[in-house]
């Protein structure tokens, strides 16, 4: 069955770098995974988007089609892509204020302020909403996300990251 | 970065285009690479930096792509094996020193990451309109070999290919990526480093009497010997005789420009490669390449799951132009899409081809988009399906 993930916010959130460790997760329990990226010109504050497609099979269109999870952590990124939503969930941040005109089923979770204050660290966001979007979809088990975080975030801030991970989780387990 | 040498282990991996190319880059046996950075090629350059000096080769980041370029063809005459990776701006820049290393017969590998065009354009969006500017982006008539991977895996495969074939046929040889195909991360695994054995060039054997630029009767290629080893001769953008020295002379003109195109033209079968999928009984070919090829592929399945005779052709060489295999779709499929991410470059050599050789039984459709983003496979599949 094919999966697919549209992470959307600004640039400088690190999406791109979750959609990777996602993508990742995913080849490390067996599974296809393709991820691509769209972002403008700008190093950071311009809108970023990542795309992971996971599949058990060959996958020949590595984009996403018709997302089974969009991320939205910015309200711009959540009116750009939500009225695209069909059958999927919407995962927005809590900070992201909510529009009645879009009705794909929608979860709000405060996973900037998690990230801030529960973690300790801003910038780590993207890897509790990784956790979410892990734990939401089910496409790797916690170990293997874990393992992959550990391989592919920058060296000595592998233990800060697990902990985003956990706390990312558990995000997901209490809006389940 | 796995390693690559050394070891008989398979590589399994998350792995990015452009991370490929250079993987396939070294494993050919790279050990010179002189570039600019320029999105979204950018990658290439910042691997080779990392690696090269791991390997005992070379890494220098140029003041510009002229440079860049210039400075692997005067490191590819002392027998390194070289490359440089740009995009489109780069790319207009390299243009009159690809024609000095076709004329004066250097292999080089040139990477092309393609981007919105023309000028500065869209530095981070795809597109796939620089096919003729690699054909005829340098003035007079040349040789070249364009190749075109179509995922991840055969940015590896094309660009290790691409060494060889510059090796043997002593031309320039361009991997023409996109943005997307370039920056996206899939699955692959790897050959064994183990069962990779790059073509060495061909050298001379004797200095008395070389002649630099006498085609060699096995193959019709001229022996390249290194500099530094002691041969002595005379490498110039202008028309040149046997040993090298600049002529004007009509009959030397000739022969010389003559001897350079036939080193491709008389090698089309050993250049050309495809990929190809339901072709035989089809009605509705598209024909496509690249990142394009990945859109054309899932609407063509698509279209056999609803019942229509529709087939794909994805060509993985672009030059010289896989006239063959394009003439054979003309005896069977009465429409030919060719679906590019340009206002039809490749389609233009399809319509010549299918339009001489068909006898008018199968009709040419253009699928072009420009706008930055990938074909979205409905696009293609509502054009197999007839209702543009």
């Amino acid at each position: 069955m094919r999966v697919e993930f549209r992470l959307s916010g600004s640039g400088g959130q690190g999406l791109l770098l979750a959609g990777i460790v996602l993508a990742e997760a995913a080849i490390r329990e067996g599974k296809n995974a393709v991820q691509t990226q769209s972002y403008g010109p700008e190093a950071r504050g311009g809108s970023s988007k990542a795309e992971v497609v996971i599949s058990e099979s060959d996958i020949d269109y590595p984009k996403a089609t018709d997302p089974d999870f969009l991320l939205a952590l910015t309200q711009e990124a959540y009116s750009t892509y939500g009225p695209l939503m069909g059958k999927g969930l919407i995962i927005i941040d809590s900070s992201v204020e909510t529009d009645p005109d879009i009705r794909a089923r929608t979860v709000c979770l405060p996973i900037l302020e998690t990230a801030a204050t529960k973690v300790g660290k801003k910038v780590v966001a993207n890897i509790v909403a990784l956790g979410v979007l892990g734990g939401l979809s089910g496409v790797a088990s916690a170990a293997t996300l874990a393992d992959a975080v550990r391989e592919r975030v920058p060296k000595g801030t592998e233990e800060l990251n697990v902990k985003a991970l956990e706390a990312g989780l558990a995000l997901a387990a209490s809006s389940k | 970065m796995p390693e690559i040498k050394n070891t008989s282990r398979k590589i399994v991996k998350l792995m990015q285009g452009n991370e490929a190319c250079t993987i396939g880059a070294l494993a050919a046996g790279l050990d010179f690479y002189a570039g600019y950075p320029i999105t979204p090629s950018t990658e290439i350059a910042e691997i080779c930096a990392e690696e090269l000096p791991k390997v005992g080769g070379r890494f220098i980041q140029m003041e510009d792509e002229i440079g860049s370029i210039a400075a692997i063809i005067g490191a590819s005459l002392t027998g390194r094996k070289t490359m440089t990776a740009t995009s489109g701006p780069g790319f207009s820049l390299m243009q009159e020193l690809i024609g000095y290393a076709a004329l004066c017969e250097i292999p080089i590998v040139i990477v092309n990451v393609m981007r919105v065009g023309p000028s500065t354009g869209m530095p981070t969006s795809t597109a796939q309109g620089d096919v003729m500017q690699a054909r005829w982006g340098t003035h007079g008539d040349h040789p070249i070999i364009a190749l075109a991977p179509g995922n991840v895996r055969e940015c590896f495969d094309l660009t290790l290919r691409a060494f060889d074939l510059a090796e043997k046929y002593r031309v320039p040889v361009i991997v023409l990526t996109d943005e997307v195909i370039g920056h996206m991360r899939e699955k692959v695994e790897l050959p064994e480093p183990r069962s990779i054995h790059p073509l060495k060039r061909k050298a001379p054997s004797s200095r008395a009497g070389y002649k630099p630029y006498a085609a060699d009767p096995e193959g019709g290629v001229p022996l390249m010997a290194p500099f530094g080893e002691g041969y002595r001769w005379h490498v110039t953008g202008l028309y040149h005789d046997e040993s090298g020295f600049p002529t004007q002379k009509p009959a030397v003109a000739d022969t010389l420009i003559r001897r350079l195109q036939k080193k491709v033209d008389l090698n089309v079968d050993d250049i050309c490669e495809y990929a190809s999928e339901s072709l035989d009984d089809c009605e509705v070919a598209v024909v496509s390449f690249g990142s394009s090829a990945m859109s054309a592929l899932s609407a063509v399945r698509r279209a056999r799951t609803e019942g229509i005779k529709a087939g794909f052709l994805r060509l993985k060489t672009l030059w010289p132009f896989p006239e063959k295999v394009v003439a054979s779709l003309g005896s069977h499929a009465k429409r030919v899409i060719v679906a590019e991410m340009n206002l039809g470059q490749v389609a233009l050599e399809v319509e010549r081809i299918i339009g001489t050789t068909s006898g008018g039984r199968s009709k040419v459709e253009r699928l072009g988009k420009v706008n930055g983003e990938l074909f979205h496979p409905e696009e293609v599949f509502n054009a197999i399906r007839g209702n543009t």
